[in-house]
């Protein structure tokens, strides 16, 4: 393949999202989990929510952080890459965009620097209030965005003018089917990531014999939402594929690997799909009807093979393919971790078995891996289109990029947000080690001028830390 | 309604201008002190606000791109770099204020990407609008100048003078903000900056003279735009003698003011185009539809991000010192294991 500007924008959205969307999915759990604790701490008093609010929010103020810096990237990238998409589609997805501006990222700066900030000069209900609103805030940004690919994936209520996309209903932009389940779908993948980091990092703990209330708390409260939220999300997924079925058949088929249409269908669990000689090679399948049992919910339906669409608006056939697979196999192994863990804490045996609480703690990878091969299925599924049929991601770039622009720009992306991954990683992976520093042990508070976003400094020493300076 | 939307447009820019222009101004100024405690009370000074100043920019570049798309694209694409570089300035300045209190041994790496970042974007910023002053190179529709075709002399200068002129708007809210050293540092500053920018558009005025830079026109065709520079330069006066008294809080209003007419000058002297002598703002304009759909954010929620942006201000009002973290991890026992 021949290195283009076009083949490394492509590289450099999709590196440049996948390293933003890790942020936001965390964020958005972890700020509905802080608000539970807040209303927790203030509804019951025990000091056990307070010590884990501040031990998360140090954690929440990392991942935000890295969240925010990489999100503004996201606005700008659409008009420096991607500027024939941007000038064609401003009209519909320039206003959503700025709906999610308007409604979220404000809210969220504000009442994120009272929470970090705020809590000595605000009244307790204005605290729990703030924290209410980032956790609203982060919810709204996921709505705008999931209403803005959705209507990537599947434009509807526009007319084409002068060469621009032009919207004449925004209530179907807004209100379509596809919209209201894969923003829930993405709502529930946020939560299940922030309830798997929590529930591991109980298990750590208990493995450790340490910080036994809070790691407690944690343990149960992560497994049992999350025993509750996957079947849910299960459900959500299917729903997921209907749309897929329906309107990106080309997705479809590549995630199915189904290369002649079939009727009824059979279903490939696994395999190598061999694009050039269109097959799959050591596939495990499951017989008709399988495949229109999963895809179309019916034992006869006839199901879209690669062979009756054009080769030249066929999508990348692997990536969706195993994306998905990746993708269900993580739930599948959550769904039984959530219920498993869920069952033996009910019957209190969970903190016996070693086995299993290591395999709690080293799953905490696992909803982000979800997340991301998820979305590499959307997104490289619904290729050779930016826009689903009408607009090709070849014809959406800056006419004018140029190879060397695009390599400076993609160089230095890389090398910086590598820099800063692998420092934010180290520090959060500090930060869980150490624990909720304070245990269980309240006191009041200390005057320590001039110390800013300290909040997840390590102790390392005692006195003030204006004192600490090398 | 397009009018609106361009006042909206017009109030975003300058809120950011205003607002991160400070952070950037005193992220730089940070840059030149030595001291973790100095340091710390210069970046704490406005460590709770920094997000949601930044987060004007974003407001300004989804304005852009919802009410005025052909500009949008037409002008980041043409920025390309420029832009991305700006970013990532932004970036290594944004992790800077949580990074910088996770580590001692590498706090210097923050320290570093603090002011660096800082400088980096405010530099770019400067540039941008010098480039797009002098005039972009367009045919057809589109930008026709090359990968560096921004760089000209003009730009470079245009960007060290934002650079100045927000390390003065820095200085000015440190004095404001802060107490001890830092505040008679900053005090010090204040008067050097201040000539600085003073000289700095000297130079840009006797340039465009000289280079007879079209946008020079607009000024014999519009006298009235005489007023900005004029309410201008009584600000500076008011400055000036501000600076003398040795006044905490003057000197940042003075100097916000000066911002204020520098950027009414700007605007005006586009005015009616967006890029200019390109694209007009009807030109530009989103198709009526797109408009009205926007209006709700408009009306409704643009005033509601004030109240949010009155609201953290007020919060966190007067010296900056007796702002502390919402926990206190100093008085706890444990150290780390």
């Amino acid at each position: 393949m021949d290195v283009t500007a076009l083949l490394l924008s492509r590289i450099q959205f999709a590196f440049t999202i996948t390293f933003h969307i890790i942020f936001p999915s965390f964020t958005i759990g972890l700020a509905a989990w802080l608000t539970v604790l807040e209303a927790l701490r203030l509804a019951t008093g025990r000091p056990v929510y307070r010590v884990l609010f501040d031990f998360w929010l140090k954690i929440f103020g990392v991942a935000f952080g890295m969240g925010v810096v990489s999100g503004i990237v996201m606005a700008f990238q659409f008009g420096t890459n991607w500027s024939v998409l941007s000038k064609m589609s401003g009209p519909i997805q320039g206003p959503l965009l700025m709906y999610e501006t308007f409604t979220a990222f404000m809210l969220e700066a504000t009442f994120f620097g009272v929470l970090i900030f705020g809590r000595s000069r605000v009244p307790p209900w204005f605290y729990l209030f703030s924290t209410a609103m980032v956790a609203l805030g982060t919810t709204f940004s996921a709505f705008w965005i999931m209403v803005n690919n959705s209507w990537m994936q599947v434009p509807v209520g526009y007319v084409t003018e002068n060469g621009a996309f032009v919207p004449d209903n925004w209530i179907k932009i807004i209100f379509n089917f596809v919209v209201w389940v894969r923003f829930p779908h993405m709502l529930l993948a946020s939560y299940l990531t922030g309830a798997f980091c929590v529930a591991a990092t109980g298990a750590w703990y208990v493995l450790r014999r340490d910080y036994h209330a809070e790691s407690q708390v944690m343990l149960r409260m992560g497994l049992g939402l999350a025993a509750v939220l996957i079947p849910i999300q299960l459900f959500f997924g299917h729903l997921c594929g209907e749309y897929v079925n329906t309107y990106q058949p080309s997705k479809m088929a590549a995630i199915e690997a189904r290369w002649n249409d079939e009727k009824p269908a059979s279903e490939v669990l696994i395999g190598w799909p061999d694009v050039e000689n269109r097959r799959n090679l050591y596939a495990i399948t499951l017989p008709p009807p399988f495949g229109s049992l999963i895809d179309s919910d019916s034992l006869t339906a006839g199901e879209t093979g690669l062979n009756s669409i054009p080769r030249e608006n066929w999508p990348p056939v692997l990536i969706p393919f195993f994306g998905f697979r990746i993708m269900v196999g993580c739930g599948v192994v959550m769904l039984g971790l959530a219920w498993l863990g869920s069952y033996l804490s009910l019957k209190h045996r969970l903190e016996r078995n070693r086995f299993l609480l290591w395999l709690t703690f080293l799953s905490f990878p696992l909803p982000f891996i979800a997340i991301v091969t998820g979305w590499f299925t959307a997104e490289v599924g619904r290729q050779p289109w930016v826009v689903y049929g009408v607009l090709r991601t070849a014809d959406a770039m800056t006419p004018f990029l140029t190879t060397r622009a695009a390599t400076i720009s993609l160089v230095i992306f890389c090398a910086v947000y590598a820099f800063i991954f692998s420092f934010g990683t180290f520090y959060v992976y500090r930060l869980i080690r150490t624990g909720p520093v304070g245990k269980l042990f309240e006191s009041g508070r200390i005057a320590v001028p001039n110390r800013p976003l300290s909040l997840a400094e390590i102790p390392m020493v005692q006195h003030s830390h204006v004192g600490a300076g090398e | 309604m397009i009018m609106f939307w361009v006042s909206l447009l017009a109030v975003s820019i300058l809120l950011y201008v205003l607002l991160d222009g400070v952070d950037l101004g005193v992220g730089m100024l940070f840059g030149l002190v030595n001291g973790d405690s100095k340091r710390d009370a210069i970046q704490g000074s406005v460590a709770p606000i920094w997000d949601g100043n930044e987060t004007w920019l974003v407001v300004s570049a989804v304005i852009l791109w919802g009410a005025f798309p052909v500009v949008y694209a037409t002008l980041l694409s043409a920025f390309y770099l420029p832009l991305i570089v700006m970013l990532l300035g932004l970036i290594l300045r944004g992790v800077a204020f949580e990074f910088r209190h996770k580590t001692q041994r590498m706090r210097w790496i923050w320290n570093a990407s603090f002011a660096g970042g800082s400088l980096v974007a405010s530099f770019m910023q400067g540039l941008t609008v010098g480039a797009l002053v002098e005039g972009l190179p367009v045919a057809n529709g589109q930008y026709a100048g090359g990968d560096f075709g921004w760089l000209t002399p003009f730009a470079v200068l245009c960007g060290v003078g934002l650079c100045v002129g927000y390390g003065l708007l820095g200085a000015c809210w440190l004095v404001m903000k802060c107490d001890g050293e830092v505040r008679d540092v900053a005090h010090r500053q204040i008067p050097v900056l201040a000539v600085g920018l003073l000289v700095f558009l000297v130079v840009v005025f006797i340039h465009a003279l000289a280079e007879r830079l079209p946008i020079m026109d607009r000024w014999i065709e519009r006298p009235y735009l005489f007023a900005f520079p004029a309410i201008g330069a009584i600000a500076a006066i008011a400055l000036g003698a501000s600076i003398r008294r040795h006044n905490d809080r003057w000197p940042f209003y003075m100097v916000a003011l000066i911002f204020v007419t520098a950027f009414g000058t700007l605007a005006l002297s586009f005015w009616p185009y967006m890029i200019p002598f390109v694209i007009t703002v009807d030109d530009a304009a989103a198709p009526h539809s797109s408009l009205a759909f926007m209006s709700w954010g408009g009306f409704v929620v643009f005033p509601l991000m004030l109240l949010y942006t009155i609201v953290s201000y007020s919060v966190f009002k007067g010296k900056s010192s007796a702002t502390m973290p919402a926990n206190r991890i100093a008085n706890f026992e444990r150290s780390e294991p």
